[in-house]
């Protein structure tokens, strides 16, 4: 028995020297990183680790947890870097051991799914009919508040069955925080986060999930990423922007999105760019990010951080669109740039200043 | 040869029977502790397993303990924007869905295990024993899909706009046919327990003495009334059958996450969408940020851990008093 124990020690010290061998190196080739977080962004990223491994040998381990999970890790220190759709609000900025830092690396929108049999052109729904729909408002497809969006469009009396999310997600988070910012009350009785306390309507579990509700039920609506209604072909509703035009939700409309907003990320990155006032920006936009520790231990790791995300937000963009993902725009990859130059090891920068 | 002197020490073992002669004997004596403490070993193992996860969710839901106490059974908002957390919801969708389930399953898997026990011949029972396993062994998920992509469509457009025409006075059947809810859960769940109602009445039918059912006949009793005697006899054992399918009724997760809806609003209508303790874990573990969050949710958990231990507990004792004590049967439950 004392032998058995014996070598499953020996075993289980000769496997943890063994990574932590492949785990020295300098930034340079060899080095291995581990990351967690997000799945809205993992097809990109899985994409991205591998030709970035291709290209310059470091290897970066991904598990795509969900943002909750990336975050918890990041805390705990048991990974090199999260990812998150959403940013870190202020009070969990100050739960975080260290000072964490914000790289938006792609977005993404959030569309409308329906089921209106028999509509032949495009749902457009108005600013106010969106928030009446998901508060229980307005329980009918033929109401006024919805007809005055789709003017000269006959729409069934059919009682509407809204669809949401009931795991918490980053598209929960993008959505409600769309649905907070155009609308007072909602932003008093429910609030914006991964997952909320809704008023009204049913859940289902992941995009697949809420799209399949969708798809069976007559009269249902349900938000879902745009990657994935694209993907599955799913009739989407255009939204009534800040603008005042009805804007379809596109890679172009959201990247227009990110970009009416980049005064304001510069500020403050984690700000949120839903209801853009540019008229040809799609309403409900949000950016994923990569949340990276400001001063790292390892200056080898730390440069391959850096040297990682720079790549991804250049170079690694051309990847984005045909997986339906929205690149940022330059002034964006300008934001992510200056904080590039904040990660720091001892106190300097791993960067070379450009 | 007297069987004190086969053992090892005294009070360490049941006695047995003594079959091996002198030598063996002697080399038997010599590997019996290690056979023991390895026996021990695997025992205590499965101890710690449990002590393990107690102790671990009684301390991930300490902050939760703290900060929300008694109110976290009793408080109906569940708010993760304000931190406010009150698990009645998901309280109150684990025990209706499940009661219901118990509702449906057992009349229908008594009435089956009567059949199987009592009249069944020997091939047609053999057939349907076989399709009840085959029931059991049909991962959840499945049944989940099954729910989800079957049951749905037909209680959207048959059964529930029904039972709001006819039934619609009573609040239990009130609301818009959508197919997804307390209903469909509970369907689902009857059909998941049912091949547990099943196999274990069947063996407690099967174990009550033959002479209950020959005395009966012997004094005039019909073929019904017979059974009545058996069933009577059985009674307590089927409780716990009962029960113990209550036990993964209340535990089941995928399936239901599936067909429920998730709505953390309760409400009166079997038609309305719902929650249950072991969905919402599923639903917002990954994507908990916030550490009272996640320390509600893992108290959630110790609540379902708590009531699935006194669940179990309850189906032990039934199923105790039932057989008195008779190990044959016990083991079968």
């Amino acid at each position: 028995m004392h032998r058995y124990v014996r070598f499953l020690v020996t075993a289980v010290l000769l496997v943890g020297a063994a990574g932590g061998c492949s785990k020295g190196g300098g930034g340079g080739a060899g080095t291995t990183l581990t990351a967690a977080g997000a799945t809205f962004p993992y097809p990109l990223y899985s994409k991205w680790f591998d030709a970035y491994k291709q290209k310059s040998g470091v290897q970066i381990n991904y598990q795509s947890i969900g943002s909750g999970g990336g975050i918890q890790q990041l805390k705990a220190g048991t990974v090199d870097f999260g990812a998150s759709d959403a940013p870190l609000s202020d009070d969990k900025l100050r739960e975080m051991p260290h000072p964490v830092l914000h790289f938006p690396t792609v977005g993404g929108a959030v569309v409308l799914a329906y089921n209106l049999p028999g509509l032949k052109q495009p749902l457009q729904l108005t600013i106010d009919a969106l928030v009446a729909i998901y508060s229980g408002k307005v329980t009918k497809w033929n109401d006024a508040r919805i007809a005055a969006g789709n003017v000269g469009v006959a729409l069934p009396d059919l009682a509407i069955l809204p669809v949401h999310r009931s795991d918490g997600s980053g598209t929960t988070n993008i959505f409600t925080t769309y649905l907070s910012a155009i609308s007072q009350t909602w932003r008093d009785s429910v609030g914006a986060n991964t997952s909320v306390s809704w008023p009204n309507g049913i859940g289902g579990k992941g995009n697949d999930g809420v799209a399949g509700q969708v798809r069976q039920t007559p009269g249902s609506i349900g938000y879902v990423e745009l990657a994935y209604a694209r993907q599955n072909n799913l009739p989407v509703a255009h939204l009534q922007n800040a603008a005042g035009a009805y804007v379809e939700p596109t890679l172009a409309s959201t990247t227009a999105a990110i970009q009416a907003s980049a005064a304001a990320l510069a500020q403050d990155v984690r700000t949120p760019i839903v209801n853009a006032k540019a008229p040809d920006a799609y309403p409900i936009a949000g950016l994923t990010f990569l949340l990276v520790d400001a001063d790292q231990q390892d200056a080898g790791k730390a440069k391959a951080i850096a040297q990682f995300i720079q790549w991804a937000i250049t170079d690694g963009q051309a990847m984005a669109e045909p997986l339906f993902y929205a690149k940022l725009p330059p002034e964006v990859v300008r934001v992510d740039q200056a904080a590039l130059s904040k990660i720091t090891s001892g106190g300097k920068p791993v960067l070379a200043s450009r | 040869m007297s069987r004190s002197a086969t053992r090892a020490a005294p009070g360490t073992g049941p006695p047995g029977p003594v079959v091996a002669g002198p030598l063996a004997r002697r080399r038997g004596l010599a590997l019996d502790p290690i056979y023991k403490a390895l026996l021990q070993a695997a025992a205590a193992t499965v101890f710690l397993v449990v002590a393990l996860i107690v102790f671990e969710v009684a301390r991930g839901s300490w902050l939760s303990i703290k900060t929300i106490g008694w109110s976290f059974l009793v408080q109906s908002q569940w708010d993760p924007v304000a931190d406010h957390y009150g698990a009645l919801p998901y309280v109150y969708g684990t025990l209706v869905s499940s009661l219901l389930a118990l509702v449906l399953a057992v009349p229908l898997g008594i009435g089956s295990a009567v059949f199987l026990a009592e009249l069944a011949s020997h091939r047609v029972g053999s057939i349907v024993s076989f399709v009840m396993e085959l029931l059991a062994a049909i991962p959840s998920i499945v049944y989940g899909i099954w729910g989800f992509f079957v049951l749905a469509p037909w209680l959207r457009s048959t059964l529930e706009p029904w039972l709001i025409a006819n039934w619609g006075a009573i609040p239990l059947f009130r609301g818009t046919p959508f197919g997804i809810g307390m209903l469909n859960a509970g369907i689902v769940l009857a059909i998941m327990i049912l091949p547990t109602i099943v196999s274990i009445s069947r063996e407690v039918l099967l174990a009550t003495p033959r002479t209950l059912r020959e005395a009966s006949l012997a004094l005039g009793a019909t073929r019904a009334e017979a059974i009545g005697v058996t069933l009577d006899a059985a009674k307590p054992g089927i409780l716990g059958a009962v029960i113990l399918a209550l036990g993964r009724a209340l535990g089941e997760t995928m399936a239901v996450t599936m067909v429920i809806g998730n709505s953390n609003r309760i409400s009166a209508s079997l038609l309305s969408p719902a929650a249950t303790m072991s969905s919402v874990i599923a639903n917002e573990f990954a994507e908990a940020t916030g550490d009272l969050y996640l320390s509600a949710l893992i108290q959630i958990a110790l609540v379902l851990f708590a009531v699935t231990i006194v669940v179990n507990a309850l189906a032990r004792a039934l199923v105790y008093l039932t057989t008195g004590g008779r190990r044959d049967v016990g083991a079968a439950a």
